[in-house]
């Protein structure tokens, strides 16, 4: 997929039959479009349970703010060096590509990895996935938030071989693009998940 | 052409391609040919068309057989054929199977065939992408239905699969597993296929072919797949609960643990009431083919059937609650959802009239496709107005649970959405197959279907208004619901003699193929693209991409208005039609990648429930593949390229043997 693609011109027709962008990134902006109602109903099934602690230890007991923030941070920092991986692979500068790729995939995974502790910390606490109606939610939204950005992560880390195997050129910089839309998405989707989950408080 | 970039399918006619051997990973890059294996790699749009209609009309057999097994059991009071268990196993996999395996594939079988066709393409956008959908659906359709077999026996929890019903306290077999991973793997199927739909309409289109050129078909497909889009995420995270909760122990439905059971009810219905627009406006695409071809007029109102089709795409979002009136949910609610409920029925109700203004003074055919669909507006009206029915609060309080219900969504779903598709499979049958169906048959098949489906349902009206409930496995004497309950089951006998019939004319009519004359590319004087190239659809579909003029661009190029404003003809068909003879067209490589996907979601799937051993294989297969498939080029790169319009003739005569045929 070319991103030097060019709408054809055809003559005697003036109206466009095509969006203008390339299939894969159509795909992928569709793709996200459904990913939405995805998060949308997770969102939703926490809100609801989020106060149902059936007595016991509830999500919102154990929020550790500060470090959920941090963690937050790193990954909204992602965002920018994804931003600069694609700048530099479309100036055909593979191996700075190659190091912002690698920072993005490293942010993630320290994201990732906040995100095994906060777990491992609340089941500790007594919150683990069982406990109650809003644990339960908690755990299936934040997880599922979790896999995404996972397979975000192998995306760029495919993406890292493939440059150092001197397949990703500035020709095919779109690859790129269309992973970072994804990535952007994943990062969007936690603003979403930190400031309603975390942020605003249970009553 | 208006393309984006350069891969395979947008090259011009003159661009030719040979398959060339390598081996890759542990196969060999496919071919093409004749056998069954190309069958298992082949991502052409119209055979994988051709695999979606097959399969589904085997599962229609299959929901069949339910459905005469729920009408032998009712027939007569204190049916004794099945067991209380079985009965409720029977009639969740009926819908479950009706809904996902027959209606949804079949329409997909149409999507897939003729929106290419219709929007003047070489093939869809993603044509791996597009074989997976398919071996995704097959392999969740075969894992759904080896419950029966494995799990113990069929999810028993009816097709909506109702919390607490569904816990393991209520439905201990694995059944209710099996549909909750069956349907996500379905889901999987039908969010690639409609992405990959969605790219190829608002993408591929011919030159010329804005989207307020596109046929109606094309159009009313495009808006389902956008539905499936939306909608089935919605599901998917109904379904991860529900499994989560049978398998993992999680708390979503358990109201001793002060779980909300209407959450279920709601996720569900927020995807199950788009999805019923999913099955209905594939057939409501289909007739607005068929009834203009055969009154010999331009649909009326062009711009309202797509417009209400919008609408109602819209609209589908805001009337699910109405499913769950009795449910406790209020009388603001109640209210908000009756009232979006009657509004919906305006584009519904536009599009009948202008299916019926399309036919007012038209010079009408009455063809078997045209009997299904006339048989269509006829009886979907009749559901959709009992559907109003359902929008009224007070009277619905009264109908839910009953066979009134019944009797309503089978109206729409059988009355609009079977006899729908069955006019388009007559329709298009001769473009498919390259010979037509045979129309004495088919007026025994669309009358006996008729007499049948009405004596099936149109009687659960009446026994629904007399109380008797749905999903019950019995009823004792007395309660007056004898009568009707013995005409539904001879109804449902008649829709049964009927679908044998269709069978025997498919086979009858494949073997009086060659002693009759072939239907050429246009038999039926039709308006849209795929009827100006011959039948059987050649490989490469398309000589030369159409330029398009304007709406109904084939009857456009066959008639024109003389001095005086009357039709006149101004081409033959021979003279308009492409000839198919193109040899050397550029096409996507074949690919066995995508089956091999498919196979490994299955065993994710088993593993789950079973063992997470076969879990761990099935993953790794499909993450295996699935870099197997990224690394393999779209196109094999060692095939002989020419990607200039004027070697045309070189190309031609250097590559005879370039081309599948």
């Amino acid at each position: 997929m070319s991103a030097e693609a060019v709408v054809a011109d055809h003559g005697h027709d003036e109206h466009a039959t095509t969006t203008g962008l390339s299939h894969t990134k159509l795909a992928m902006w569709v793709f996200l479009g459904s990913e939405c109602l995805l998060f949308g109903g997770l969102i939703s099934t926490y809100l609801l349970y989020k106060t149902r602690g059936n007595g016991r230890t509830l999500p919102t007991d154990v929020f550790d703010i500060p470090f959920t923030s941090v963690s937050s941070f790193v990954l909204l920092m992602s965002s920018l060096t994804m931003v600069l991986a694609l700048s530099a692979v479309s100036r055909g500068e593979a191996e700075a590509g190659r190091t912002w790729l690698l920072a993005t995939a490293l942010l993630g995974g320290v994201f990732i990895g906040g995100q095994v502790y906060e777990f491992t910390s609340f089941v500790r606490e007594g919150v683990a996935f069982t406990t109650n109606p809003a644990s339960s939610a908690f755990f299936t939204l934040t997880g599922f938030h979790g896999v995404h950005v996972s397979l975000g992560i192998v995306m760029l880390m495919s993406l890292f071989v493939a440059s150092l195997k001197g397949k990703l050129t500035q020709r095919n910089a779109e690859t790129v693009e269309i992973v970072g839309l994804y990535w952007h998405f994943v990062d969007i989707v936690w603003i979403f998940i930190f400031t309603v989950i975390y942020l605003i408080p249970a009553d | 052409m208006a393309i984006v970039e350069k891969t395979p399918l947008e090259l011009g006619p003159g661009d030719s391609v040979r398959y060339a051997e390598r081996p890759l990973g542990v196969f060999t890059r496919p071919q093409g040919g004749r056998g069954w294996r190309d069958w298992l790699s082949t991502v052409d749009h119209k055979r994988i068309g051709i695999l979606y209609g097959v399969s589904a009309m085997f599962f229609f057999l299959v929901g069949g057989v339910e459905a005469l097994l729920i009408r032998l059991q009712l027939a007569a009071p204190e049916g004794s054929v099945l067991s209380a268990d079985v009965y409720n196993q029977v009639y969740t996999m009926h819908g479950v199977t009706m809904v996902f395996l027959f209606i949804m594939p079949l329409a997909a079988a149409f999507a897939n065939y003729f929106i290419p066709l219709q929007i003047g393409a070489r093939d869809v956008a993603f044509p791996r992408l597009n074989a997976l959908s398919f071996w995704i659906w097959l392999s969740g359709a075969i894992f759904l239905n080896t419950s029966w077999m494995v799990g113990g026996g069929g999810a028993d929890c009816g097709w909506f699969c109702y919390s607490t019903n569904s816990g393991v306290a209520f439905s201990p077999s694995h059944g209710v597993d099996f549909y909750a991973i069956g349907l996500q793997i379905l889901g999987i199927a039908s969010l690639v296929s409609s992405v990959n739909l969605i790219v190829t309409c608002l993408n591929m289109r011919a030159p010329g072919m804005t989207l307020m050129r596109m046929p109606v078909l094309t159009w009313m497909l495009l808006i389902t797949q956008f539905l499936l889009l939306f909608a089935l995420p919605v599901i998917t995270v109904a379904l991860f609960l529900l499994m989560f909760d049978r398998l993992f122990d999680a708390q979503f439905f358990n109201p001793d643990a002060g779980a909300d059971p209407l959450l279920w009810q709601h996720l569900f219905w927020i995807f199950g009431h788009p999805e019923v627009y999913i099955i209905i406006l594939p057939a409501f695409g289909v007739v607005s083919e068929v009834i203009p071809t055969f009154s010999r007029k331009p649909l009326f109102g062009y711009e309202f059937m797509v417009f209400s089709g919008i609408a109602i795409g819209f609209m589908g979002w805001g009337v699910w609650t109405h499913h769950m009136f009795v449910s406790g949910i209020g009388p603001i609610s109640v209210a908000a959802f009756s009232l979006s409920t009657m509004f919906i029925a305006v584009p519904t109700g536009v599009k009948v009239l202008n299916w019926l203004a399309t036919m007012w003074g038209g010079k009408l055919r009455f063809t078997v496709a045209m009997k299904f669909a006339v048989a269509t507006v006829a009886m979907f009206t009749i559901g959709g107005l009992s559907g109003v029915t359902h929008s009224v609060a007070p009277a619905d309080t009264q109908q839910t649970d009953t066979y009134y219900i019944v009797a309503h969504f089978h109206y729409v779903i059988f009355g609009g959405g079977v006899l729908g598709l069955f006019a388009g499979l007559y329709f298009w049958w001769p473009k498919v197959w390259g010979h037509f169906l045979n129309e004495r048959l088919g007026n025994w098949h669309f009358w006996i279907m008729l007499v049948g489906f009405n004596l099936t349902f149109g009687p659960m009206h009446i026994l629904g208004l007399q109380g008797m409930s749905r999903r019950i496995d019995t009823y004792a004497r007395g309660y007056g619901f004898e009568f009707w309950n013995m005409a539904a089951t001879v109804g449902s006998l008649l829709i049964a003699v009927a679908v044998a019939i269709f069978l025997w004319n498919v086979v009858k009519s494949k073997r009086d193929a060659p002693h009759l004359p072939p239907p050429g590319p246009d038999p039926w004087d039709g308006r849209t693209l795929e009827w100006s190239i011959p039948s059987p659809v050649p490989v490469h579909n398309f000589d030369t991409v159409p330029q398009v003029h304007g709406r109904d661009e084939w009857w456009h190029t066959k008639y024109a208005e003389n001095d005086e404003g009357k039709v006149v003809r101004v081409a033959t068909v021979e003279e308009a039609a492409q000839t198919g003879e193109a040899t050397g067209v550029h096409l996507p490589s074949p690919s066995f990648w995508p089956l091999a996907v498919a196979i490994g979601l299955p065993l994710i799937g088993y593993g789950l429930i079973f063992n997470l051993w076969l879990a761990l294989i099935g993953a790794l297969l499909t993450i295996a593949s699935l870099y197997s498939w990224a690394l393999e080029p779209v196109d094999d790169p060692d095939a002989a390229h020419d990607h200039h319009e004027e070697d045309h003739q070189e190309a031609q005569e250097a590559d005879n043997d370039g081309d599948e045929q």
